[in-house]
């Protein structure tokens, strides 16, 4: 990930918690983020999305991120441009929606695209079956709105045997 | 777990990891660990209908139930609270200032003790969070992986057999942890030696981050280093990138600044130490940024053995208790910002004034 205000690396990833529109992130060289932090200099409004736009501009003609943008998430209906404004996914899905242009960007960030830690001990849901959970929740809002309870909840009980029941575990602490 | 609408309790006390103790006490505040989880069959937030977050928080709270030693646990509607009360929390970082100022169901059950609380629906449907006094990682990670573990015997979280734990933002995506070491570092930044630190980190990807004031104001002297990376290594290799190779680092620069201070001039320190509590402890009205400026001083001199009757775990607490919210808390209705800096002089006269500190009427 470049700074910022240059194209030196950026090595310092700072959160400003106080800006009256919620936290900022900022990604910048040892340079300007010596100038943020020691001589409290105004700092400027960014965020992960406007560093992570930048970087996909730098890689992309006009045309393809116009078409890059245009893409949706089937599933949550979020577009490609919507996440690079805002930097936050829509749904689950997106990961494999986007999985080809989000890459780069977990590259950059990340410099690895394979989770080495932690897994969940209970088998996880797979792709489909998050998909088909989304859809038959939207699926029973409606249904409930317009007062079909029959309806309503048999999908109640598809979304039941998707999730399973919770598994049953020792203490929290 | 019970219904907590009345926080003036939380109030009065404080938090267990603001008592000074554990490993480099002087130099390292606390040990934060966050782990972002998401449930299964739910969009992000961001996409989440006003129905589809109340679900959220029912389903979580409901599960959470099922879990014995959660009886207890206080359960917070975020909805609910006022605006004092909600900023209150955010300083006595129980939950974030995003969940605080966000917009639909959002709630936060708080263990008493204050070492661990759960945020549901901010910008991750579940944000765990554990918190301990001074440099205790391994201990915090192990508390917080029990919880993550009990949680999701109750959850389907949402996980991706290459990507890992799925996070509304990528910069969170893959174990969805997040180390934080709040380190005080006066002797650093009065020797103007925070370069050196910057410099020695530079190849290392961490985030360093300010401590709140009550303006937007960048206070001084306080530096959270925090990891980057989420996705590629494992928790453990995390943690020790921040617990042993990073944080021991600045804590050795912040010593040797420290011993260069006093060699250079122990009287200048201790006078400048010294008229610090002495403004601390005589002021009629006084600012929270004047304060969090003061305290930081006092707090290097109670470590360095300058000032010998005022206890670290008081000064830990009067940084928070002098923050606006937990002011207008203890006081019992809304203050202006004028009326708070009187009551913040007031308060601090209080717990600094006399022979030995007051420690005890903080607990």
């Amino acid at each position: 990930m470049k700074c910022q205000y240059c194209d030196k690396p950026a090595t310092f990833h700072i959160t400003e918690l106080t800006e009256p529109d919620g936290p900022k992130v900022l990604h910048l060289c040892e340079h300007h983020a010596r100038n943020v932090l020691q001589k409290g200099e105004p700092t400027p409004v960014s965020s992960v999305a406007g560093a992570l736009a930048k970087q996909l501009q730098l890689g992309q003609t006009k045309e393809e991120l116009r078409k890059l943008d245009q893409k949706e998430c089937p599933v949550c209906g979020i577009t490609f441009f919507e996440f690079r404004n805002s930097g936050r996914l829509g749904c689950p899905l997106d990961y494999d929606h986007f999985e080809a242009d989000l890459k780069p960007l977990l590259i950059n960030i990340h410099d690895s695209l394979e989770h080495t830690g932690k897994r969940p001990t209970r088998a996880a849901a797979t792709a489909d079956s998050q998909v088909d959970l989304i859809r038959l929740r939207k699926e029973m809002e409606v249904a409930v709105e317009r007062e079909e309870y029959e309806r309503a909840s048999e999908l109640r009980d598809q979304i039941n045997a998707i999730q399973g029941e919770p598994k049953r575990r020792g203490n929290a602490t | 777990m019970k219904e907590a609408t009345d926080l003036s309790v939380l109030a009065k006390n404080s938090g267990e990891w603001l008592r000074g103790t554990g490993p480099e006490s002087d130099i390292v505040i606390s040990s934060r660990i966050r782990l972002a989880r998401n449930l299964a069959g739910f969009p992000f937030i961001r996409k989440c209908s006003p129905d589809d977050r109340e679900k959220i928080q029912r389903q979580v709270r409901s599960r959470l139930e099922n879990l014995p030693e959660w009886d207890e646990i206080p359960y917070v509607d975020i909805t609910t609270l006022s605006e004092v009360d909600r900023q209150f929390l955010v300083e006595r970082q129980l939950i974030s200032r995003e969940i605080a100022d966000s917009e639909g169901s959002r709630a936060v059950a708080i263990d008493p003790s204050e070492q661990y609380s759960v945020m549901i629906n901010e910008e991750d449907h579940l944000r765990i969070q554990v918190m301990h006094s001074g440099l205790d990682l391994i201990s915090a990670w192990e508390q917080i992986d029990r919880i993550d573990d009990a949680i999701e015997g109750e959850v389907l979280y949402a996980f991706h057999s290459k990507f890992g734990y799925l996070t509304a933002c990528p910069t969170n995506v893959g174990t969805g942890l997040r180390v934080s070491v709040m380190l005080h570092l006066p002797g650093l930044v009065i020797t103007q030696q925070i370069e050196k630190v910057f410099r020695s980190m530079q190849r290392i990807n961490v985030t360093v981050r300010g401590l709140y004031g009550e303006g937007s104001q960048y206070t001084g002297d306080f530096y959270q280093v925090s990891n980057q990376v989420t996705l590629g290594h494992t928790e453990k290799e995390l943690l020790e990138m921040v617990g042993h190779e990073v944080v021991p680092r600045i804590i050795d620069y912040e010593r040797k600044a420290r011993e260069f201070l006093i060699e250079k001039g122990q009287q200048d320190l201790h006078d400048d130490v010294s008229r610090a509590l002495g403004i601390l402890s005589t002021a009629r009205k006084i600012s929270s940024e004047e304060t969090m400026h003061y305290l930081s001083k006092v707090r290097m001199g109670v470590n360095l053995g300058l000032i010998d009757d005022v206890q670290l775990a008081t000064i830990n607490k009067l940084f928070i208790h002098t923050q606006p919210a937990h002011l207008q808390k203890l006081h019992g209705r809304v203050l202006t910002t004028s009326d708070r800096n009187v009551e913040r002089a007031s308060y601090l006269q209080r717990h600094l004034c006399g022979p030995a500190d007051r420690a005890d009427e903080l607990n």
